[in-house]
Parts: structure tokens; C-alpha cells; sequence
């Protein structure tokens, strides 16, 4: 009797375990996350303008219909990027991701404060090598660090009433993400 | 011989408890750090780097891309005032006031995130698109069929969720209180 409430309590125990270990490891493996299902459509560092969510397609869930939405996927192995996006009347904000789909930073159009939000993506390697008057005199340089090489820059405008979304597609048109000549 | 099928046993219970944990939390969306107001529920950490580890496995398996917590945050409903879940063929309101926030959208999806199709082919209303009262409060009618006023239609689904997302707001990690966001009512009547 003894013996079995050790098997049973060692069977619980492993199954704790089995529990964790699947829970981390299962971003490693998903195959229908976010940037794979991005992937096909976006090519790499540059701005792509993403279909409005209908009820018959929408190419992630809980997508805001509200808003026009572009994607900038990036992959920072060859250099930095810089990210110029036109502000809209109403609301702009611009969202960062990485690989597995974890926003890490956010900016909106008042906290950037600017007509035009301009923003510089590179890891904390390439910030490190900049050269350092550079990181001095440029003190408005909005600057990002990717903890990931690759990931996900996500731009949202809003659409206040359904009948100005064109009109805020095409300002969101305007928006660029450039990969940077490496610094040296 | 006793070794042997006791180890077995061992290891089939711990595939078990493991693995249905494991699906249960994942598709049950067991997140930590929730505010609960009312009957809306919000994650913001899952829109930072805090996330937590069923949380980033959550939107690893769904697909989503959580709003970032610099962005906004988003409020989900799955049920009423009184615990009762949202049923798309009865009629419910909500209405009130939303916490302070430059602008907010309220949208309407089925349970897996997708829009619901409906003949007037609107999902959601944005903060400048409904009709207040003369006090600043206002009416939002979810309901199979039209409505006056604020009407955002079910399409007759049974289970729905409701979600308000706040852009530029004050709310987020440190909210507590109902007192500091005083979240829209949710009443249902006139079930089948």
C-alpha cells in the first residue's frame, strides 16, 4: 500500500514537471504564431500595409477592426533600422514584438510628440557600438533595443468613424522601415 | 516485476497530469496578474516583457499579438454582471462610463477571436462613434435583432465576448481599485 503511495506521489510530482517543461517549451514549437503567420506575406525590413480583420478572414485573432494596421518584419543581423511613420488625425501607435509574439516596447503618437514618429531598431550590441558622440549630440534620437534579431514592428492607426479608413490606410502607406548602413 | 509496472504506472500518471495540465491552462487562459472590474477582465502584463510563461505560450498557440502596454490596455467580457455568460441570442446592454482614455473601442468577437458576421456588417463602435446621453454616459445594445440607438448585432451566435480596449490610458499594471477605472455595466435580459 505504502509502496503504490510512492508511485502515485512520484507519478505526480513527474507530471509537475512534464507541466512546466510543456508549458516553456511550446513558444519554441508553435508553428501558427504570429511572425509565422506574418512570414509569408511581409517581406523582410520593409513596410506592409495588413488586410483589414472580416468575419470571414482575419490573419491573427482579436484584431482591433478599428484600426488599419501595417507590419514591418525585421531582421537585424545585417544592421540597425530606422522606422519613419506619418502620424494620423486621430491615434498612431507603433509596437514592437519579437519572435514569439511578446511586445516589449510600445510608443503612441503623443508620447513621441512629433508630426512624424521616428524610432531607431538595433540590439543592445549594435548600441553599444555606436560611436559614442553620436549617442551624445543625437539626445532626441528615439532609440529601441530588440532583445530578439528578428520580430515584428507593428504599426496601428486608428479610424475614428468606418468611413475614413482608406484615407488612413494611405497615410499609413507613407511609412518606412529601413535597414541602416552599419556604423564604422 | 512490481518495479516495473509500478515505474509504468508512474510515468503514464505523470503524462497525464502534465500533459492536461497543460492543455487545461491553455485553453482555459490562466494568466496571472489579471485586474478584475466588474465583469471585464485585463492583462496588461501580458503586454510587456513581464509576461508571464502561460501567457507567452497562450498567444504562441493562438496566434495573437497582445496590445503593447505603451499602446493601451484590453478589457475581455465573457459574461455579465452576474456571472451569467454572454449568449447571443438574448439582449444586453452595456452601459455607463469607461475609465479615462484618449480613445476606446468596444468590439465583439466569437470565443476564438474571430469577427461575427452580421447584415449591417459592424463588429464594434469606437469612443466618437456612439450616441451619448446628455450626462456622458451612454447605452450600447448587443442583440440579435436592430435596435435604437447603439445596436451591436450577435449574428445569433451562443457565446460571445466583449472587448474594450483603451488607447492612451492612465489604467495599467497599477490598477486596483474599480474607483480608478470605473468600467462600463453589463445586463442581460430577454433570453430564449
Amino acid at each position: 500500500m505504502i509502496r503504490w503511495l510512492l508511485w502515485v506521489l512520484g507519478g505526480i510530482l513527474l507530471g509537475g514537471i512534464v507541466h512546466l517543461a510543456t508549458v516553456l517549451f511550446l513558444p519554441q514549437t508553435a508553428t501558427q504564431d504570429a511572425y509565422s503567420r506574418l512570414a509569408p506575406l511581409t517581406p523582410v525590413n520593409a513596410v506592409v500595409a495588413l488586410p483589414a480583420p472580416t468575419p470571414q478572414t482575419a490573419l491573427m485573432p482579436f484584431m482591433d477592426p478599428a484600426f488599419a494596421t501595417a507590419v514591418c518584419r525585421y531582421d537585424l543581423s545585417r544592421g540597425s533600422l530606422k522606422l519613419t511613420t506619418p502620424v494620423s488625425p486621430a491615434y498612431t501607435s507603433v509596437s514592437f514584438y519579437t519572435r514569439h509574439g511578446i511586445a516589449y516596447y510600445a510608443i503612441n503618437d503623443r508620447a513621441a510628440g512629433r508630426r512624424i514618429i521616428e524610432l531607431e531598431l538595433m540590439t543592445p550590441q549594435q548600441r553599444a557600438d555606436l560611436p559614442e558622440e553620436e549617442d551624445v549630440t543625437a539626445a532626441d534620437r528615439l532609440i529601441v533595443e530588440s532583445p530578439t534579431l528578428t520580430g515584428l514592428i507593428v504599426l496601428r492607426a486608428m479610424t475614428p468613424e468606418s468611413g475614413l479608413m482608406t484615407a488612413v490606410q494611405n497615410a499609413l502607406g507613407r511609412a518606412q522601415c529601413r535597414l541602416q548602413p552599419p556604423t564604422s | 516485476m512490481r518495479l516495473l509496472f509500478g515505474s509504468l504506472f508512474s510515468l503514464m500518471l505523470a503524462a497525464a497530469i502534465g500533459l492536461g495540465g497543460t492543455w487545461f491552462a491553455l485553453t482555459q487562459g490562466t494568466a496571472f496578474g489579471a485586474i478584475t472590474l466588474g465583469a471585464w477582465t485585463a492583462w496588461p502584463k501580458t503586454g510587456t516583457l513581464d509576461i508571464d510563461p502561460y501567457a507567452r505560450a497562450v498567444i504562441a498557440r493562438n496566434g495573437e499579438l497582445p496590445v503593447g502596454l505603451g499602446d493601451g490596455v484590453a478589457f475581455f467580457a465573457r459574461h455579465d454582471d452576474l456571472g451569467r455568460a454572454l449568449d447571443g441570442r438574448c439582449d444586453a446592454t452595456v452601459s455607463g462610463i469607461t475609465p479615462q482614455a484618449r480613445y476606446w473601442t468596444l468590439t465583439l468577437y466569437d470565443l476564438d477571436g474571430r469577427l461575427v458576421a452580421n447584415s449591417v456588417n459592424r463588429q464594434g463602435f469606437t469612443s466618437h462613434e456612439i450616441t451619448r446621453r446628455s450626462d456622458g454616459t451612454f447605452e450600447i445594445v448587443t442583440a440579435p435583432r436592430a435596435r435604437p440607438g447603439n445596436w451591436l448585432p450577435t449574428g445569433g451566435i451562443e457565446r460571445y465576448v466583449l472587448v474594450l480596449r483603451l488607447y492612451d490610458t492612465p489604467v495599467g499594471v497599477a490598477t486596483r481599485a474599480g474607483r480608478e477605472a470605473p468600467m462600463p455595466a453589463i445586463a442581460q435580459r430577454g433570453c430564449p
